[in-house]
């Protein structure tokens, strides 16, 4: 016993003298390593709880996809796409657009949910910052495509007709759950997760798809 | 003071920082090229000077309960070394048995030597008492690097895991929104509004992200430090609150600091 003990500690210094040549611990380690990092290095703050640095399994998928390179292969992605198609639901009342005009004062309005708001409902979309929306805004991200012209160029003429409903219950998805038409989509999923609620996401619907709405002109 | 002339010219530039905020949003190029414009004006004048000026005073000066100075501090390069050791931070040391950066290992420094109270320092918030002396000393230890190239040591067996703990935060999606480092900072050419994103995981990117800090911000006329520019990245990313040095924040200074291998340091740089 003694020696084992003797045995295992000069084996500890030695790796500890070689330095370079200690190996880096497995990728599974390095997991564990990086969590228990995560849980020792944030705190609290506001509305900013803990759990949000304990990811879903989809985001750790997504996570490690983005980081090896090596995308989510394509059965996980449909199984990804299909949970998350699950959570949504059309809204409550069956009219899907609401007022373009709000619709853009929600799209330009960036805040919300940081540990410095103090309402945690009084969330924008963040819209401008990734997307160019309506012509007149110059001030626009380019991390997501254009939306500029996006009911008009899918043919929306009408909102309400038969020919424009997959369109529409479309961008309705998107908006609730980006993920359930694209696995590791970088879109928040705004109605999911409680970001925007049903009023606003239909005030957006509205900018997107209202023939009215500068977006379409 | 060392520099009176320097701290001088930037107190006057100061003055003439806010008429230029007002430039026209009609062109879009227009903005990021007249930022470009603005720093290439301050270059020889960036207000970042006068933190610079009062780091190199606070590194000299007589503090803490002990009364002694930090020249004996050693930033990596041998007590006192501070010319070149900003470029090779975040790295191991020894004496503490872990990686740390410039805050981290400065705040060692003012414990050890000066006999500092380490937590409350870690608990004054950013911009106020001792959390500012690190400012103002980070912002002079980087500038005694300026021109340098990045060159961090991935020699020892820490240095190697928090690369690579760093890049599985990099990646790490989370919060409400789902955002990671990587959704605004993992492709070239990108812009949240107007503000133009390096791409991190690239040197160029990552000299340009990582290697420009500490720097002035003409938006609110504070000097930041790489510690602040995090922890705002994250309550922007909706995550909670990182607490200051903390190895999560370590890790990613190791991840961009050996990406941005080779790549100059312009710190302290002048920002929106």
């Amino acid at each position: 016993m003694k020696t084992t003990t003797k045995l295992t500690l000069t084996a500890v210094a030695a790796l500890v003298l070689a330095g370079c040549a200690a190996p880096l611990p497995s990728s599974a380690e390095l997991d564990q390593i990086t969590r228990d990092i995560v849980a020792r290095s944030f705190r609290a703050q506001g509305q900013a709880q803990l759990d949000r640095v304990q990811p879903d399994e989809d985001n750790r998928l997504c996570a490690e996809a983005d980081r090896t390179g090596v995308p989510v292969p394509e059965a996980l992605a449909k199984a990804i796409e299909a949970r998350n198609m699950a959570t949504v639901r059309p809204p409550s009342d069956g009219k899907y657009l609401g007022d373009w005009k709000q619709g853009e004062t929600i799209a330009q309005d960036g805040r919300g949910k940081t540990w410095t708001d103090q309402n945690p409902d009084a969330n924008g979309g963040n819209c401008y910052n990734c997307h160019q929306i309506s012509k007149e805004e110059l001030s626009y991200g380019t991390l997501g495509p254009s939306l500029y012209n996006y009911g008009k160029l899918r043919g929306v003429t009408d909102p309400n007709s038969a020919a424009a409903k997959p369109i529409v219950e479309y961008t309705w998805g998107k908006l609730v759950n980006s993920r359930a038409y694209n696995a590791c989509s970088s879109m928040p999923r705004f109605g999911h997760m409680g970001i925007l609620d049903e009023t606003k996401m239909k005030h957006l619907m509205a900018l997107l798809l209202d023939p009215a709405s500068p977006v379409n002109k | 003071m060392s520099n009176p002339h320097r701290a001088l010219r930037a107190a006057a530039l100061l003055l003439g920082v806010a008429p230029w905020l007002a430039a026209p949003a009609w062109a879009q190029k227009s903005a990021t090229d007249s930022i470009a414009e603005y720093r290439q004006m301050l270059q020889d004048g960036n207000p970042a000077d006068l933190f610079e000026a009062k780091g190199e005073d606070l590194w000299k000066q007589k503090r803490g309960p002990k009364g002694v100075s930090l020249e004996a501090c050693d930033l990596g390069k041998g007590p006192g070394v501070v010319k070149g050791a900003w470029v090779e931070l975040p790295r191991y040391f020894a004496d503490t048995g872990r990686v740390q950066d410039v805050e981290s290992r400065l705040l060692t420094c003012m414990v050890r030597l000066q006999g500092f109270n380490e937590e409350e320092i870690l608990k004054t918030p950013f911009g106020r008492g001792e959390q500012n002396t690190l400012t103002a000393l980070a912002t002079w230890i980087s500038a005694e690097s300026r021109g340098l190239k990045f060159n961090l040591s991935q020699s020892h067996p820490q240095e190697r895991v928090m690369y690579e703990v760093g890049k599985r935060l990099f990646f790490m999606r989370g919060g409400t929104h789902d955002f990671a480092c990587a959704t605004c900072h993992a492709q070239d050419d990108k812009r949240i509004r107007l503000q133009d994103l390096p791409n991190i995981t690239k040197a160029s990117g990552a000299a340009l992200g990582f290697g420009a800090w500490p720097a002035y911000r003409v938006s609110n006329g504070q000097m930041w430090s790489m510690q602040l520019r995090l922890n705002d990245c994250y309550r922007q990313q909706r995550f909670p609150y990182p607490i200051f040095g903390s190895e999560a924040t370590i890790a990613l200074g190791v991840y961009m600091g050996v990406n941005a291998k080779g790549g100059e340091s312009i710190a302290p740089a002048i920002k929106r």
